[in-house]
């Protein structure tokens, strides 16, 4: 299992374009991925599932995925958070 | 029944006479059905899925071209809904283990997400809701071999009549058919509206009736100006408003050629013409539309549509944006104006009987004094980056002004403290809404730096009348010879002291207000962007020396017709 921590830094939060390519990073990867935020977690795969979390700016979030690709998948997300200004 | 007119809201401008061409919804009636093969059924599920996939591919490159990147983001995000797993999965468990139709299992677990966003108290997330509709709406129709209408398929020139027109069907209008289009629900803010301005084709929305009333084929004519729907029109009536579009669309033509022309009277007079706005993006209409400035900028917006205040950083974010992008033109940014008819959730304030009357404005600025400072921090750090003038809103006493003068004085002193930079000079300003205000505007004037009436307050609280309420509508009166005298007052005690007047209501564009506010020598007029050209050709044939002599005899008038009827005769 790999994990990583990120704070959201985008003053909108995640609203559909950020969750449209966060979802869009990792829908190839055969890791489980989930998205922890105030104590919910869905899964990172599921564009549903991030816009339900209504994610706002300063938000402490946690990305958690199993399987044979987990390392890949924290390099990925990290690499779309950063690149967008989503979060550090 | 044969209706020959509908009254609705003109949300585009403009005039469109061609066909109507009904956009049905489809009843979708799902029904639930045991299975013989569940394989067969996954595959037909399977099947509705890709061939959604490969329409909203479609719809999404046409709303790339024909608007742009931004509109065309959202169907990005509705393609990932057609392959969400938490939509896929529960919906073939389902088939698989209640042995139920591909359709009732996809209504089931649709309504359970549209249920979801649409309980979430937050408005963005709410509309998320009508995505979801919008998108298993599609794969629905696929299931049950119905179509639903393809808008980017007409071929004629057609005026399009529905209920309402979701994003993907606007994204889908063709300018070169679509003439314009009317629906039963909506206002001027609603989804269809704002696209509608977008594409620049005439709408009206919110006519109730349009679709019970308008068969398929019938010539209809749309005023997207007076927001009216004449349906079958007599030759004449036909003739009639093709004269009235050709008008429209001569002085359209006209006005394009003043966006960078200056706002002088034919006496060579000049007077400012600024725009009032509520958002960041709504600068680029004011520069399109020959802006000379921003006479408005309501802040609220910021403030409203979440579920928390926005930071210190937010507001910087947007001030200096709004800011930059003016380039150095004046932007008057007017502190928090909540309470009254806008209600920010999150704060829990209590009901009040008399909201207009009540703890709104610069009265809750002053008590909820943490939030007010974080604005002002956020204003004075923007400052830096253009022509900022700062106004405070239902300023009732001199004393309100003096207080928050002085918490602006001190968070700039805070700021440099810390080794921020800040705006060295800044005008600040009030708005003038309250009658007692008008009335000593003399001695205000003599420690603000600019007055700005907001007619739409003043006008309600002078006459003693709720302008949203039906019932006392008539007395809403703007021209009436009691307010022009309070406007005058105010304008007069502003320029004994140097000062300007400006003012920001619905009066400031309306064109016959405006011959006696120019006459009795308003500096600056702030009104909506797209006004402002109309308004700037109106002054252009207008002499300031000529309308000071209708002022005058305005202020000795003694009824608002008396009024009206004086402007008429002048502006034959």
């Amino acid at each position: 299992m790999a994990e990583k921590l990120y704070t959201i830094i985008d003053d909108a939060g995640i609203h559909a374009r950020p969750a449209t390519l966060l979802v869009k990073s990792v829908s190839n990867f055969n890791s489980e991925i989930n998205l922890e935020y105030n104590g919910k977690s869905v899964n990172l795969k599921s564009i549903m599932g991030v816009m339900s979390l209504g994610i706002v700016k300063g938000a402490e979030t946690k990305i958690v995925a199993s399987g044979s690709d987990e390392n890949e998948v924290i390099a990925a997300v990290t690499e779309t958070i950063t690149k967008q200004g989503l979060g550090q | 029944m044969i209706v020959q007119s509908l009254k609705g809201i003109g949300a585009s401008a403009g005039i469109a006479i061609a066909k109507a061409y009904r956009l049905e919804e489809p009843e979708l009636v799902v029904e639930k059905r045991v299975i013989d093969s569940i394989e067969a059924e996954i595959q037909r599920f399977t099947a509705a899925i890709s061939q959604s996939t490969s329409e909203l591919e479609q719809i999404k490159e046409h709303a790339f071209k024909e608007l742009g990147e931004d509109k065309a983001a959202i169907f990005a995000a509705h393609l990932l809904v057609l392959s969400d797993p938490e939509l896929i999965n529960p919906i073939k468990d389902k088939i698989t283990t209640e042995k139920v139709n591909a359709e009732f299992a996809l209504q089931e677990v649709a309504n359970m997400f549209i249920g979801m966003f649409e309980s979430m108290d937050n408005e963005y997330m709410k509309e998320r809701a009508s995505d979801i509709r919008d998108v298993t709406k599609r794969v629905m129709s696929h299931l049950l071999g119905v179509t639903i209408p393809n808008p980017s398929m007409i071929s004629e020139e057609v005026i399009i009549i529905a209920e309402d027109l979701t994003p993907s069907d606007t994204a889908q209008l063709n300018r070169q058919y679509v003439k314009g289009f009317t629906t039963d629900i909506g206002g001027r803010t609603s989804h269809s509206a704002i696209m509608a301005r977008s594409l620049e084709i005439p709408a009206v929305v919110g006519t109730k009736t349009g679709t019970t009333d308008i068969e398929n084929g019938v010539l209809v004519i749309l005023d997207g100006l007076a927001g009216t729907v004449i349906v079958d029109p007599s030759a004449d009536t036909v003739k009639e408003y093709e004269e009235k579009k050709a008008t429209y669309e001569a002085k359209k033509a006209e006005w394009a050629k003043l966006v960078n022309e200056p706002t002088v009277s034919k006496d060579g007079q000049h007077v400012e013409l600024a725009a009032n706005i509520g958002t960041p993006e709504d600068v680029k209409g004011v520069l399109e539309n020959g802006g000379e400035g921003v006479g408005l900028y309501r802040t609220e917006f910021l403030y409203m549509g979440r579920t928390q205040l926005p930071t210190e950083e937010e507001q910087f974010d947007a001030y200096k944006s709004v800011l930059e992008r003016m380039e150095g033109k004046p932007v008057v940014v007017r502190t928090l104006d909540i309470g009254g008819d806008k209600e920010l959730p999150y704060l829990d304030l209590p009901k009040e009987m008399n909201p207009f009357l009540g703890f709104r404005a610069i009265r809750l600025c002053l008590e909820m004094q943490d939030m007010f400072r974080i604005q002002l921090r956020a204003l004075l750090r923007a400052g830096v980056y253009g022509n900022l003038k700062i106004m405070f809103p239902m300023i009732a006493t001199l004393d309100e002004f003096r207080s928050a003068k002085g918490i602006l004085e001190e968070e700039k002193q805070k700021l440099l403290f810390e080794g921020q930079q800040v705006v060295e000079k800044i005008e600040l300003g009030i708005m003038v809404e309250i009658p007692s205000t008008a009335v000593l505007a003399d001695q205000f004037a003599k420690e603000v730096d600019f007055f700005s009436i907001g007619t739409n307050d003043l006008v309600q609280y002078s006459m003693a009348a709720d302008r949203m309420n039906q019932r006392v509508s008539y007395l809403y009166q703007p021209y009436s010879p009691a307010i022009l005298r309070l406007v005058k007052m105010v304008i007069d005690a502003a320029h004994a002291e140097g000062k300007w007047a400006g003012m920001c209501g619905e009066m400031a564009g309306d064109e016959t207000a405006i011959p006696i506010l120019l006459g009795l020598g308003l500096d600056e007029f702030s009104m909506s962007a797209t006004s402002i050209l109309k308004v700037r050709s109106q002054i252009l044939r207008l002499s300031k020396t000529e309308m000071k002599n209708l002022a005058e005899k305005a202020l000795q008038m003694k009824t608002t017709s008396e009024v009206i009827e004086a402007v008429k005769e002048i502006m034959k």
